[in-house]
């Protein structure tokens, strides 16, 4: 579970970019951070992944205090956690195969497991006959399945998106929600930050909205909606 | 590109380096030398004193504190020590009838630092017409080396600065050209040292061919410039060739000196560069 308390961050120029935050996310929810550009949707990410620390409050994970964990050990808190950028970062020299193939080797995991691993991933999100392409021969929406792969290879219990689908057109966004729905199902927390309410209202998920650094809205949808409603 | 560049940049640094080195290195021989070779005073005595005094003298400037033993040189012997001296142009000594080298006793001192005081001793005692002693030179010598000394550990410090910028610099464009990559590994839980490690192996790398290089050039000018000195100026040289100090005195020293200080520059550029850049 994670576990925002009353935290705050206010930058060295005086500048609050999150101010009291309370908010529990539970095991296997999937939850949408909305708001717009400034609203404090990547300082809350960025809290969470221990880039930056709180200035006020204190952030849990499965009850560990994160903001009390050395710098030298916060490369093993975030195996726990899988990040997707909105700009995919792949790595243009590598295939994709080799593209999530590295996420494992930065955990120095056995060439036998990364062998056995990597198809897998890749057949769940599609691209198994994609393996030996490069990034820049693939479409926006392949490029983000394949960071999506590289997110969820470790089998991390958390999965943070950063707007996976801010590139993308809407059909390829809903193949991109597919997927992430599924690894949803599969029992990993899905959290995904994201200024496009369509996505949003289609898929009828917990909501949390910022505004200017606060907690405006924090709706718990009834229901289960895996496939998205026509909007 | 900047790989080459770094090289050279560390390599020409550390030339310099090896040049100043073997200048101190060979100027403080010099005053050691000096210092062990000037550590007589030639004390010579009037004609007319006899055996007896000239035994008892001997006695005397023995006692004197700082004095650790002296040796007498008759006049002919002086003589027989010039002619040998001279070598083929020894015969012009042939004909002289009167001797007029004088008698000398060869005082060695304990320490050259005592210098002064043994000679304004010797100087007290009755039948010594001159004492002789070499300790301005000598002194000067030592002043010398101590400032070159100085000012070559002054160069040597700022040469060392310099590459460790250099090198510090290098790993800098590296580290940027790679940043989305660095960002990206510690996203996904790559420890500091997983990702350091291929920039601190760049670092040490560049340093260590900037040192190999550097070796087998200092090596090969140095051996060149003694033996184009020594046979240019042989005659001057041959007198001179214990205070030279040769190539392979000094290469296995040099050869640990500069690869400790070419892996050392560039390991400290690279977790300069790294510190900076690390931040994620």
């Amino acid at each position: 579970m994670i576990d925002f308390n009353s935290v705050s961050k206010i930058y060295k120029n005086e500048f609050t970019a999150v101010k009291n935050i309370n908010l529990k996310i539970d095991d296997g929810e999937f939850v949408f951070i909305v708001g717009k550009s400034g609203a404090g949707k990547s300082t809350l990410i960025k809290l969470l992944l221990r880039e930056i620390i709180p200035s006020e409050g204190i952030i849990t994970y499965n009850e560990q205090d994160i903001t009390k964990i050395r710098k030298r050990n916060v490369a093993q808190y975030r195996r726990k956690i899988g990040f997707v950028f909105q700009d995919y970062r792949l790595l243009p020299k590598m295939t994709v195969y080799e593209n999530v193939a590295f996420a494992m080797e930065m955990i120095c995991s056995n060439s036998k497991t990364v062998r056995r691993e990597v198809p897998l991933v890749l057949s769940m999100v599609g691209l198994s006959d994609k393996a030996k392409y490069y990034p820049d021969e693939l479409s926006g929406g392949e490029q983000q399945r394949v960071a999506i792969a590289r997110a969820v290879i470790n089998k991390p219990e958390t999965i943070i998106a950063d707007e996976p689908t801010g590139n993308l057109d809407p059909d390829t966004s809903k193949e991109i929600m597919k997927i992430l729905t599924e690894i949803n199902k599969r029992g990993t927390t899905v959290i995904m930050a994201t200024h496009d309410m369509n996505i949003v209202q289609a898929y009828q998920k917990r909501i949390v909205e910022l505004k200017r650094g606060v907690i405006i809205r924090d709706i718990k949808t009834g229901g289960c909606i895996d496939e998205p409603k026509e909007i | 590109m900047m790989g080459l560049a770094s090289i050279g940049s560390v390599t020409a640094v550390l030339i310099i380096l090896g040049f100043v080195l073997i200048i101190v290195l060979n100027v403080n021989n010099v005053a050691l030398i000096a210092k062990e070779t000037f550590d007589e005073i030639a004390v010579y005595l009037y004609d007319d004193v006899d055996e007896k005094q000239i035994e008892e003298l001997g006695k005397s400037f023995k006692d004197i504190d700082g004095v650790m033993g002296v040796a007498f040189q008759t006049k002919e012997y002086a003589l027989e020590k010039l002619k040998e001296d001279w070598g083929e142009n020894a015969y012009l000594l042939e004909g002289i009838r009167d001797n007029s080298l004088p008698n000398t006793y060869i005082v060695q001192l304990k320490d050259v630092e005592n210098s002064e005081h043994v000679e304004n001793q010797l100087r007290t005692f009755e039948g010594v017409e001159k004492v002789q002693y070499h300790k301005d030179a000598v002194n000067s010598l030592i002043r010398i080396a101590d400032f070159v000394k100085k000012i070559g550990t002054g160069v040597i410090l700022l040469l060392l600065l310099i590459s460790i910028f250099i090198i510090s610099n290098t790993i800098k464009i590296t580290v940027l050209n790679r940043q989305k990559e660095i960002e990206l590994m510690q996203y996904i839980g790559a420890t500091n040292g997983y990702v350091r490690g291929p920039f601190m192996v760049e670092g040490i790398m560049l340093g260590f061919f900037g040192s190999v290089i550097a070796i087998l050039l200092i090596t090969l000018g140095y051996r060149y410039i003694t033996n184009y000195l020594a046979i240019r100026f042989v005659a001057v040289l041959s007198g001179m060739s214990g205070y030279i100090v040769g190539v392979e005195m000094i290469l296995n020293d040099l050869i640990i000196i500069f690869l400790t200080i070419g892996i050392g520059i560039g390991i400290l550029g690279s977790l300069i560069s790294l510190k900076k850049f690390l931040s994620v």
